[in-house]
């Protein structure tokens, strides 16, 4: 099965007064229908930028997508011109945000905001993009989707809210949805309420998924495969079962050693990974994580470790492991 | 019509405010009809009479009768409040809202010609503006309007400065929205509410501007009677021997202004969803 989703050598850089800062460096991946990629890694590790040059929703100036394609259904929306690329937004590509509370314009009723997104890609009447509003909203879960549809957004709470984003997201049947941190604002509760719909969705509409978190518990639920980021780059690659067996860059031995376990001893304490992720303005020589990492070797502050596979279908860019 | 009912019900100073607006504007409407004298002729004998049967609100040192004139000033007085509030503040809103939508050098221009013109007295601008178009209704409604333009301009940017970087713009464009429909459909209706409180208190200054151009020989011309001109011709002269030629006029303009307030109030709450249930 062809990849819905294939990105591949996607560069974006910052011109900053301070310096070029490298927000995502060479980072290839790909989605196939009806998948889920998570993208994992600590704040300012180019997760979000990463989403943001796939939707190309990059403010340019003072950002710019320097190299690499992004190819959705074989079409590269790095090389649309603005009118395409907004007929693909949101019809073929959509993302959803992480902060749903003001996500949503609060002077419109929420069944009105996914209506005016499908008479906007769709040459349908009003009444069909208000039943379709309604129809979304009713495939989300929320109760009473007719009712709902004339509330506005300060009438619903913050789950509701997300869940209205994802109707409007997925009113159009993308082929690709991005959902940046989804629920990190969210209650736990709903947080697995929210990423058991989106998951649902996905098998019903074979949406391919690419999700964004730093919750390594998310991951381990949802995710078919990942891969880890570090600094602008991609430090890891496999099926999440893989990676969270048998992890190959320290970085992610790291990440995983400071979660959380059942039945370890009450005393113990949790593990960190030491130090901060280098400033993305002024990167090392070598590996960006060699400050931070307890075996690294000589070669690592010389150069930058290439990705390779450890195994089949895992790869990691690490010289020692 | 129930809702109308509704908010009437809700909002008690707001429909007291319009009704305010109403009479004062369907007095200007109908000024031919309900003036009880000519406010142009002159009458010799009845020189600054007191309020009477007659006069009721009493008559000028030339013997016009007030209330006609008062009538037939609402109609000037009035188009020029909200003519010159209604073209100075939508186009500045338009101005702020491209100003601070798109940013970059447009911003930049737009912001330094908004400071220069702000550093000008608005009366001192407006003077200017007349003198080179001559004195008529509509030139003073321009003269007028223009230099409302900047603070409108001004505030309306710095609101949607905020507004662009709230997440529902980020996902209207992730949705494939244009930039123009986010602006407009957007952005802008959420700046109403500071643009409402700014362009009621702007209609008072408008009929005080209007008298002080009046006064100096460039508002509306002599001898068509405005609210601001009956003012200020005998606020010195006559304030202490014939007071109902300041009173009512300065009765009349407070009036306007506080109905435009209390409407312009309700007319927030009512546009903002929040404020509903």
């Amino acid at each position: 099965m062809a990849p819905v989703l294939e990105v591949s050598g996607l560069t974006t850089v910052f011109h900053t007064r301070t310096g070029v800062v490298r927000a995502v460096q060479d980072v290839s991946f790909s989605v196939e229908a009806g998948e889920t990629l998570a993208i994992v890694g600590e704040s300012g590790c180019g997760k979000t930028m990463t989403a943001l040059s796939l939707m190309r929703l990059i403010p340019m100036p003072p950002g710019e997508i320097t190299a690499g394609t992004v190819k959705v259904a074989g079409t590269d929306l790095l090389t649309l011109d603005e009118a395409s690329m907004r007929k693909m937004r949101g019809s073929q590509i959509a993302m959803i945000f992480q902060e749903p509370m003001t996500a949503l314009n609060p002077l419109f009723t929420v069944g009105r905001q996914i209506a005016e997104m499908v008479s906007l890609h769709e040459n349908v009447s009003r009444r069909v993009a208000n039943d379709r509003a309604v129809e979304m909203l009713q495939h989300v879960r929320i109760p009473a989707p007719e009712r709902r549809a004339r509330e506005y957004p300060h009438q619903m709470s913050g789950g509701m809210r997300q869940r209205a984003m994802i109707a409007m997201a997925l009113a159009c049947k993308p082929k690709v949805l991005i959902a940046d941190e989804p629920t990190t604002a969210l209650d736990v509760t709903i947080q697995a309420q929210v990423l058991d719909l989106i998951d649902d969705l996905r098998k019903e509409l074979g949406t391919a998924v690419v999700l964004i978190t730093h919750d390594l518990g998310v991951v381990a639920e949802t995710a078919d495969r990942m891969i880890v980021m570090y600094a602008g780059r991609k430090v890891e690659e496999g099926t999440t079962k893989d990676l969270f067996a048998d992890p190959c860059h320290p970085y992610l031995q790291g990440l995983l050693a400071s979660v959380p376990r059942l039945g370890a001893s009450g005393s113990q304490r949790l593990r960190e990974i030491p130090g901060v992720v280098p400033s993305l303005s002024d990167l090392p020589k070598g590996c960006a994580f060699a400050d931070r990492c307890s075996s690294a070797i000589g070669k690592c502050l010389e150069a930058i470790p290439p990705l390779e596979q450890k195994r089949p279908g895992h790869s990691a860019a690490c010289w020692v492991t | 019509m129930s809702d109308a009912w509704y908010y009437a019900r809700r909002y008690p100073l707001g429909v007291a405010g319009a009704i305010i607006l109403i009479v004062f504007v369907l007095t200007a409407l109908l000024a031919n009809v309900v003036a009880p004298f000519d406010p142009l002729t002159t009458n010799a004998r009845a020189s600054l009479a007191p309020p009477s049967g007659t006069y009721w609100i009493g008559a000028d040192m030339m013997g016009r009768d007030m209330l006609s004139r008062m009538i037939h000033g609402a109609r000037i007085s009035l188009a020029v409040a909200l003519g010159a509030t209604c073209i100075g503040s939508g186009l500045g809103a338009m101005l702020g809202l491209a100003s601070g939508y798109l940013g970059g050098w447009f911003d930049l221009i737009v912001q330094r010609i908004a400071e220069i013109m702000q550093s000008l007295p608005l009366l001192v601008m407006a003077l200017v503006i007349t003198a080179s178009l001559g004195p008529s209704l509509t030139n003073t409604i321009i003269a007028i309007a223009i230099p409302l333009i900047p603070n409108v301009a001004r505030v309306i940017r710095a609101n949607v400065l905020s507004l662009r970087e709230l997440n529902y713009v980020e996902a209207a464009r992730a949705v494939g929205m244009g930039q123009a429909r986010i602006a407009l459909r957007h952005v802008f209706p959420n700046t109403l509410a500071p643009l409402i409180v700014l362009a009621t208190a702007q209609l008072g200054s408008t009929i005080l501007t209007e008298a002080s151009l009046s006064f100096l020989g460039l508002g509306v011309p002599e001898p068509y009677p405005s609210w601001g001109r009956m003012l200020s011709e005998s606020a010195a002269e006559y304030i202490r021997s014939a007071p109902w030629l300041v009173i009512f006029p300065g009765l009349a303009i407070s009036l306007v202004v506080f109905g435009a307030n209390l409407f312009g109030d309700a007319l927030r709450d009512i546009l903002d969803p929040r404020q509903g249930d």
